[in-house]
C-alpha cells in the first residue's frame, strides 16, 4: 500500500465537493467519482447561481441600447474580461478577447496572424499537441505554403529542448505549444522556449487550457505572446474561451469574422474596425456564460492557485504511486508530480480503454478513454488509445483508491490476472 | 465487481460467450489464399481490423479477422469469422445487413441465421458501443460489395453517420 505524501493539501476537497451540486448524484447506484476534469470540470453552485442571476435580473444584449438591463449586462460581460486579465496578470483587460473556446482562440491566432506569413516561413509546434493546436496550423500551412516543424518528445514524456536550436531559425515566425499536455500531463518550460523563440524574432502562442485551472499562471513571467484557455475547464460554464495578449499584439491580428459589435463605421461598400479586443467579437457573444465565469474565478482565488496546485501535486503523486504498483499498467508522462499537471494517462495492453472505461462507469467512476484529440501523440506513444484520470479541486485519495479498485475489478471481469498489485 | 453491477446491465454487454470470443478469438489463422480483403478502422476508438476471405465457387471457404480492438469489436469479429465459412458471398452480405438491422433495433429477417452474433443484441443498450460491434460486419459488407463490383479493397469506419 502506498503512503500518503507528507505534504498535506491546504485545501479541503471534501468541503469543496459539497459546493458542487452534481457531485451529490449517483451513477448506476454508486457515488459519482468524477475523474474527467481535463475534459471539463464540474461547476460550483456559485456559478450556477450567477447564471440564473444573470438571466433572472440582467438579461439584455451588450454594448447596445441605453436601457438599464443593457447597461447591467454589459457591465457583467466586461467584468469577466477584467477578472480574467487580473487572474492571469495580463497587461490589460483590453488584451482579453472573449470567444467560444480555446480552439476558437487558437484558430483566431492562426487566421488572424497569417497575413504576416509567406511561403517558406516556418511554424514550430510540438509532438504532444492537442488537435486544436495542430489542425489550425495544418490549415494555415495549406493556405500559405508555410512549413510546420515539431519539437520532438523524449522517452520520459518531456520535450527535447536540445532539438530547439536546430529547429529554430530566422524562418521560424511563430511557435505554438501547449503549456500542459492533456495526455502526458507534462508541464512545458514555456519561458525557456519562448526566450529562444523571441531570440529569432518568432511570436509564441500557448495553449493554456490544461494549466490555467490547475496552477498559478502569470503572464508577466510565462513568456507567451498569445495565450488561449477555456472557462469550462476552470469550473466555469461551457461556451466561453479566451485569447489573452498585450493589446498591441492583438493589433497584429486581422479580424476573422465580420458583423455587429466588431465594427466602428460601416458603409455599403466598406467598414472600419472597432478597437481591440472588440474587433474580434463579431455578433452577440455568450454573455450569460461569460458573466457567470467570475464566480468560478472567485472560488479559485479564495483557495489560492498555489494551494490548488499543491493539492493536485499531492493527489497526482499518490495516484502515480498507486497506479505504478499495478505491474500490467503502462503510465505515460513524467513520474515527478511537480513536472506534470493533475492527470495521469495509462494503458493496459490486455484491456482496451473503452472496455476499461465501461467497467469503471458501472462503478460510478468517470474517466476518459480514447485518443484525447491527440492522434499523433498516440502514434508516438505506440498505443491505440489510453485511459485518463484527471483531477480537480474536489478529488480525494479515496477517489484514487476507488479508481485502483475499479482497475482491479475490470481485470477480474475479463478474466485477466491481477497479480503484481501492491 | 461481478457480484454487484449496480443498475447497469453490464452482463448484457459482456455476455459469457462474448467474453470467451474476446479471450480466445477465432478466425486468426492465416488463410491458404486471400481472395477478398478489406480494412476497418474507427479512429476515435483506435480500433483497426483486417477482414480476409478465401472463396471457392461463390462460397466463403475460410475467413480471417485480425487487428486490435475492444472486447466487443474483437468478439464480434471472432463470431463473424466463425459464422462465414460455407455461406455464399450473397448470404454473407445478407448476414451483414441482418446484423446491422439488429444493432439498430430493427427486426432482422427471420431467414438469416446469425448464430452467436445474436448474443451481441444487448450491445444496443450501450449506444456508444454499437459502432464497435458493427465494425467487422460493415467491413465485410463493403469488402464483398467492392469484390462484386471488381473495385479496389475498401476502408470502412462505423464512427461516422449510421452505416
Amino acid at each position: 500500500m502506498a503512503t500518503v505524501p507528507s505534504r498535506r493539501p491546504a485545501l479541503d476537497p471534501r468541503a469543496l465537493a459539497a459546493r458542487f451540486p452534481i457531485l451529490a448524484r449517483q451513477v448506476h447506484g454508486r457515488r459519482l467519482i468524477y475523474l474527467d476534469n481535463a475534459a471539463t470540470t464540474q461547476k460550483p453552485a456559485a456559478v450556477l447561481a450567477a447564471l440564473e442571476h444573470y438571466y433572472t435580473h440582467s438579461n439584455a444584449n451588450v454594448h447596445r441600447g441605453v436601457h438599464t438591463l443593457g447597461e447591467e449586462a454589459t457591465e457583467a460581460y466586461e467584468a469577466c474580461r477584467a477578472r480574467v486579465a487580473a487572474f492571469l496578470h495580463a497587461p490589460s483587460h483590453r488584451g482579453v478577447v472573449i470567444l467560444r473556446s480555446t480552439t476558437e482562440a487558437l484558430n483566431l491566432i492562426a487566421r488572424g496572424w497569417e497575413h504576416h506569413l509567406q511561403e517558406g516561413d516556418e511554424i514550430l509546434l510540438t509532438e504532444m499537441e492537442h488537435h486544436s493546436n495542430l489542425v489550425p496550423w495544418i490549415m494555415l500551412a495549406r493556405r500559405r505554403g508555410v512549413t510546420l516543424r515539431h519539437l520532438p518528445l523524449r522517452e520520459d514524456g518531456e520535450l527535447d529542448l536540445e532539438a530547439l536550436p536546430r529547429l529554430l531559425s530566422r524562418r521560424t515566425r511563430l511557435v505554438a505549444l501547449t503549456h500542459a499536455s492533456n495526455v502526458l500531463g507534462t508541464v512545458n518550460p514555456v519561458a525557456e522556449i519562448a526566450a529562444a523563440a523571441h531570440a529569432v524574432g518568432a511570436r509564441v502562442a500557448v495553449d493554456a487550457a490544461q494549466s490555467v485551472p490547475h496552477m498559478p499562471v502569470d503572464l508577466r513571467t510565462l513568456g507567451a505572446d498569445f495565450v488561449a484557455f477555456s472557462a469550462h475547464k476552470a469550473y466555469g460554464p461551457t461556451g466561453v474561451g479566451f485569447l489573452v495578449a498585450a493589446p498591441e499584439l492583438l493589433e497584429e491580428l486581422e479580424p476573422v469574422e465580420g458583423g455587429g459589435e466588431m465594427i466602428r463605421e460601416v458603409h455599403l461598400d466598406r467598414a472600419t474596425w472597432n478597437e481591440v479586443p472588440h474587433r474580434f467579437e463579431a455578433g452577440t457573444p455568450n454573455i450569460a456564460d461569460a458573466a457567470a465565469f467570475p464566480a468560478a474565478l472567485d472560488l479559485l482565488e479564495e483557495l489560492g492557485m498555489e494551494a490548488v496546485r499543491a493539492h493536485e501535486v499531492a493527489l497526482t503523486g499518490y495516484a502515480w504511486e498507486r497506479l505504478a504498483s499495478l505491474r500490467w499498467l503502462q503510465l505515460h508522462g513524467p513520474a515527478d508530480p511537480h513536472r506534470r499537471t493533475g492527470l495521469i494517462s495509462f494503458y493496459d495492453p490486455q484491456l482496451h480503454p473503452h472496455d476499461l472505461a465501461q467497467i469503471l462507469d458501472s462503478e460510478g467512476i468517470a474517466v476518459r478513454a480514447g485518443h484525447h484529440c491527440a492522434q499523433p501523440l498516440m502514434r508516438r506513444l505506440g498505443v491505440p488509445a489510453t485511459t485518463r484520470a484527471s483531477f480537480g479541486l474536489y478529488n480525494t485519495t479515496e477517489d484514487v483508491d476507488a479508481l485502483v479498485e475499479g482497475l482491479l475489478a475490470a481485470r477480474r471481469y475479463f478474466g485477466l490476472p491481477t497479480g503484481g498489485a501492491a | 465487481m461481478s457480484q454487484d453491477k449496480g443498475f447497469l446491465p453490464l452482463d448484457e454487454l459482456y455476455r459469457e460467450v462474448i467474453l470467451d470470443h474476446y479471450r480466445r478469438p477465432r478466425g486468426r489463422t492465416p488463410l491458404p489464399r486471400v481472395d477478398v480483403t478489406a480494412h476497418g478502422r474507427n479512429p476515435v476508438c483506435g480500433d483497426e481490423i483486417d477482414v480476409a476471405l478465401a472463396l471457392a465457387d461463390g462460397h466463403i471457404e475460410a475467413a480471417r479477422v485480425t487487428g486490435h480492438g475492444c472486447a466487443i469489436c474483437t468478439a464480434s469479429g471472432s463470431i463473424m469469422a466463425e459464422l462465414l465459412p460455407g455461406r455464399t458471398t450473397g448470404q454473407a452480405e445478407e448476414a451483414a445487413e441482418a446484423f446491422r438491422r439488429m444493432m439498430h433495433g430493427e427486426p432482422p429477417p427471420a431467414a438469416v441465421d446469425l448464430g452467436d452474433a445474436e448474443l451481441l443484441e444487448g450491445v444496443q443498450r450501450f449506444p456508444v458501443r454499437v459502432k464497435c460491434a458493427l465494425l467487422p460486419w460493415m467491413t465485410l459488407r463493403d469488402a464483398l460489395a467492392a469484390h462484386r463490383a471488381g473495385a479496389a479493397p475498401t476502408v470502412t469506419t462505423t464512427e461516422e453517420s449510421d452505416p
